[in-house]
């Protein structure tokens, strides 16, 4: 009836899971009867889970990142007490299947479902905002991605209550993920969380790719396009030509556990190393669909904080677009120790260097866009000079392990740790908290708190450099990844020093919630009336904070990059009240649809269904999956007008807002 | 302002890793064989190139933003300079210059240092099979027909030919102080070559994390003067049990932190019964 599922799928004896997923239940109860209490299910319902609005499908994608960030960083802390005492055979409070649990989680969780849903909402927040439009182009698919996206997560979580999760490493390599060393459920909720958010993501970069390309504003062409929305182009490019080799990918090896297939397994002329190709061939370009968006994000901060254009434009998008491609043929730099011969290691090193140029190339005009500007030292910018410094230091041990002899003696060492969230921390994290920091007072129409935004920084620039140097130096010592317990004392000392820096990286956190709730509490205070707190270039600064529904009551008109910018100057040389002369007309708007929100539901069925080997549940799941489809499909009304004197009205209010806070 | 400070003492913790901690160290700071000292010097050049282009990208990075702060009255506000040819070409000629000399050592060390590649040397190299098991590992010497587990024995100054396979899950044998580690894969087979020019005792790892035992999966590298070598290995031949097909199908349930020892004989093909590579596409079979 059950399939494998029985009691003994609960941790009961083992006391570390039990109170984990004790305080994590009683999180969420806590949060379900507060809201409960408070009665804000239909608000909640109705303005929030089923919204196709993207700027709140972004802001939910964001939330969901920054909880799954809590998660991933308590697995951090475990993973850094454990090596921290651990030396010795039996030292440490995890034993190994514990602890082996922990780095897979630690590593699906942060690149999954904290640093993807973190730029994949930062890009549905801004992109439609900065090209001038009212929405992305499939609305109600926007919010099936997003609830897939949560259904992954939500299984990835379910497994610390009911089962178990991976032990096998973050990218689950065969012949250990297979079900001869790997039996038990674990690599399962692995496979079918991330196959359920993947379908979510290629969704996602189906979606935005389609925005950017076929719905900009009047007069906006491609070269006018903000870099941020140049990036995101790219990166949804990649997802569109990478999430399907992951999918295939997985569905191999499920093939293989399921069904007793030979896809990589170790006998039966099964070829693990294709799976190691396979999963690299998306995963290398996985780490520019993460960084690019980032660089995006520095680009329009470091313009903005800077008050001048930024510097060659033209290079820029030169540069992103030949990483976009040249991210496709780098991959095998992962596993020179394959022994794939002198050649191919020598053609896929030098690849990876030369993906290093127009990296490079981006940091100098960064350089030079602050290079005769007035550079005020908000908050976004302190993580955008923090990332310069930080980033160059990852690209060149980068570069280092792109030399194979170099790489023979670093692979897999701490030194490729350091190096990677070397990038990931001073790259990725440290650009969605410039994003997060620089679009919030757009999207709930006040300031975040400058002094504890700054707090945050250097708590996590401090920490990180505590956490991951010492790693760079372990690795040389010949320390290798994923060590349960290690027995040269010699090493001890470096680990305490990175725990201390784990730290600072929580104080750092910690100063985020601090942030978040001081800004809340003194909203009025901080309220954004003019829509342009940063004296911004781009479209979306232009509207109201919050935009209203519709973004834009008339459709802007883009005569060159930096279109606000200059609209800005235009107007405050005529002084005109453009307002007055706007001709409003009615639009239309998708109405909200609980479509995402039930998929999402079947999806986490079916999932658990498949974990678990129930096989009518599975039937269900999927029928109910259908069913919500062809609703949807057959649905009668998919828009709703809104009048032009209720557009009128509301924009006036803000162009007078606008101009009364605007003291030239 | 802490800034710049910090950038001083993050290139003075890559710094730490110089040749002056290096001697205590172990690891692939402190090389004993012809490869792992190569290697490093690679390491350390490769290092150095960049950190010649890295250090000033950092300090021009915080000189620019702190000189241009919106309080320094002394800086020129230049609103519309966005663009300028010569820089751009400048900027796009130093990462293109380092590459081109990075991407030149990295591609000759490439074909230098290819594992398979036999090392120079006078006398011929000894020849082992390593077989990577949960979680230990079993060195065979084929010529001298003994094994190992857990204790690699080679005489110091000789190459040692390696050929690499798994029983199971993937491993990476790695000796730091020798260099070049390698993937040890099921039914394929890969070959390294290395050498340690003085007697001694090495720690040898996996590196590849290959499930709950992965920790202990260590073994020690003794290279021995030659002599002592050819004692060690009429030792072995002389007592411990033989390698035969029921001891082998024992070696392969799983255990952790098997105690060194050593077999007096070995079933011939036992290697190749394990590696089965079974055709003969060598696109399967790692090296030809």
């Amino acid at each position: 009836m059950f399939g494998k599922l029985s009691w003994s799928a609960i941790p009961i004896n083992e006391p570390i899971d039990m109170i984990a997923s004790g305080l994590m239940i009683l999180a969420v109860l806590g949060v379900l009867a507060w809201v409960t209490v408070k009665g804000y299910w239909p608000y909640l319902w109705r303005e929030w889970l089923t919204s196709v609005d993207h700027k709140r499908i972004g802001v939910m994608y964001v939330v969901l990142a920054l909880v799954m960030l809590l998660r991933g960083f308590t697995d951090a802390v475990m993973m850094r007490l454990q090596q921290a005492v651990s030396v010795g055979p039996d030292a440490g409070y995890l034993p190994p299947e514990h602890y082996n649990q922990i780095f897979s989680a630690h590593g699906t969780i942060m690149i999954f479902f904290m640093a993807m849903p973190f730029v994949i909402g930062l890009m549905n927040f801004a992109v439609p905002l900065q090209l001038g439009i009212r929405d992305v182009a499939f609305p109600t698919l926007n919010s099936v991605s997003l609830w897939l996206t949560a259904s992954g997560i939500l299984l990835t979580n379910l497994s610390l209550v009911v089962g178990e999760f991976a032990r096998t490493g973050w990218l689950a390599y065969p012949p250990l993920s297979e079900l001869k060393y790997s039996p038990g459920v674990g690599v399962d909720y692995y496979l079918w969380a991330l196959q359920i958010s993947g379908v979510g993501t290629l969704l996602s970069g189906i979606n935005l790719a389609t925005t950017i390309l076929k719905m900009r504003a009047p007069g906006m062409s491609y070269m006018r396009m903000p870099v941020f929305c140049w990036t995101a182009l790219a990166s949804n490019l990649l997802i569109i030509a990478a999430f399907p080799v992951l999918t295939a990918t997985f569905a191999m090896l499920l093939l293989d556990r399921y069904l007793g297939m030979h896809f990589f397994t170790a006998d039966g002329d099964g070829n693990p190393m294709m799976y190691v190709n396979l999963i690299w061939v998306w995963g290398h370009p996985e780490v520019y669909i993460l960084i690019l968006p980032c660089f995006g994000v520095f680009s329009e901060v470091v313009s903005t904080f800077s008050g001048k254009p930024l510097f060659g434009y033209r290079s820029m998008v030169a540069a992103t677009m030949a990483i976009c491609i040249l991210s496709f043929i780098v991959w095998l730099h992962h596993f020179f120790t394959m022994g794939a011969g002198a050649n191919v290691n020598g053609f896929f090193g030098v690849m990876t260097m030369i993906i290093a140029v127009p990296t490079g190339v981006k940091v100098y005009n960064w350089l030079f866009t602050m290079y005769g500007g007035r550079v005020r030292f908000n908050a976004p910018i302190l993580w955008s000079v923090g990332f310069m410094v930080t980033f160059v230091i990852g690209g060149m041990t980068g570069v280092l392990l792109a030399v194979p002899p170099a790489d023979f003696i670093l692979h897999n060492s701490l030194f490729l740790i350091a190096h990677f969230h070397n990038v990931i921390i001073g790259g990725v994290v440290f650009g969605v908290l410039a994003g997060y920091m620089y679009w919030f007072p757009k999207a709930f129409g006040f300031t975040l708190d400058e002094g504890w935004g700054k707090v945050s920084f250097w708590c996590w620039f401090v920490g990180f450099y505590l956490a991951f140097m010492p790693l760079y130096y372990l690795g040389m010592l010949g320390m290798t990844r994923r060590l349960q317990h290690y027995d040269n004392p010699g090493w001890q000392p470096w680990l305490i020093v990175a725990a201390v820096g784990v730290a600072f990286i929580l104080a750092g956190i910690l100063a985020l919630i601090i942030q978040l709730v001081v800004s809340m509490r003194t909203r009025e205070r901080r309220r954004d009336r003019t829509g342009d707190p940063w004296q911004g270039r781009t479209l979306e600064w232009s509207t109201s904070s919050p935009p209203p529904a519709w973004n834009f009551a008339v459709l802007p008109q883009v005569e060159r990059e930096d279109a606000y910018w200059h609209m800005k100057r235009r107007a405050r040389e005529e002084r005109a009240a453009a307002a007055e002369a706007l001709a409003y007309e009615p639009i239309h708007m998708p109405l909200n649809s609980p479509t995402g929100f039930v998929t999402a539901f079947f999806a986490v069925v079916t999932g658990f269904a498949l974990i678990w080997h129930i096989w009518w549940l599975v039937i269900l799941g999927l029928v109910g999956a259908l069913i919500t489809t062809l609703v949807f499909a057959w649905r009668d009304e998919s828009e709703f007008e809104i009048a032009a004197e209720e557009l009128a009205q509301v924009d006036r209010a803000h162009q007078q807002a606008y101009w009364a806070g605007d003291t030239p | 302002m802490a800034r710049p400070a910090t950038a001083i003492a993050l290139a003075a913790a890559l710094g730490v890793a110089l040749p002056g901690l290096a001697g205590c160290s172990g690891g692939i700071l402190d090389p004993q064989g012809p490869v792992a000292t190569q290697e490093l010097t690679i390491l350390w050049d490769s290092m150095g190139i960049m950190l010649a282009i890295v250090i000033p990208t950092i300090l021009a990075t915080l000189g620019v933003a702190w000189w241009f702060r919106a309080g320094n009255t002394r800086a020129r506000y230049r609103p519309d300079w966005e663009y300028s040819g010569r820089i751009e070409m400048v900027v796009w000629a130093i990462p293109a210059m380092t590459v081109l000399l990075l991407g030149g050592i990295g591609w000759v060390s490439s074909r230098d240092l290819d594992p398979p590649k036999p090392l120079p040397a006078d006398t011929p190299p000894v020849t082992v099979q390593v077989v990577s098991l949960d979680w230990k590992w079993l060195f065979i010497y084929p010529d001298q027909n003994i094994a190992s587990i857990n204790h690699l024995v080679v005489p110091a100054g000789t190459p040692v030919s390696f050929q690499l396979t798994s029983d199971g899950v993937m491993n990476s044998f790695f000796v730091p102080q020798l260099g070049s580690q390698i993937y040890t894969m099921p039914r394929m087979i890969t070959r390294l070559n290395l050498q340690a020019d003085r007697p001694g005792r090495y720690s040898g790892i996996s590196a590849q994390f290959s499930g709950a035992g992965f920790p202990d999966m260590l073994f020690t590298l003794e290279a021995l003067p030659r002599d002592a070598f050819d004692s060690w290995v009429a030792n072995a031949r002389a007592q411990g049990e033989a390698l035969d097909a029921p001891a082998y199908a024992r070696l392969t349930q799983s255990s952790r932190a098997d105690r060194p020892r050593t077999f007096r004989s070995v079933m011939p093909g036992l290697f190749d019964a394990v590696a089965n590579p079974g055709h003969d596409d060598p696109r399967l079979n790692g090296h030809p």
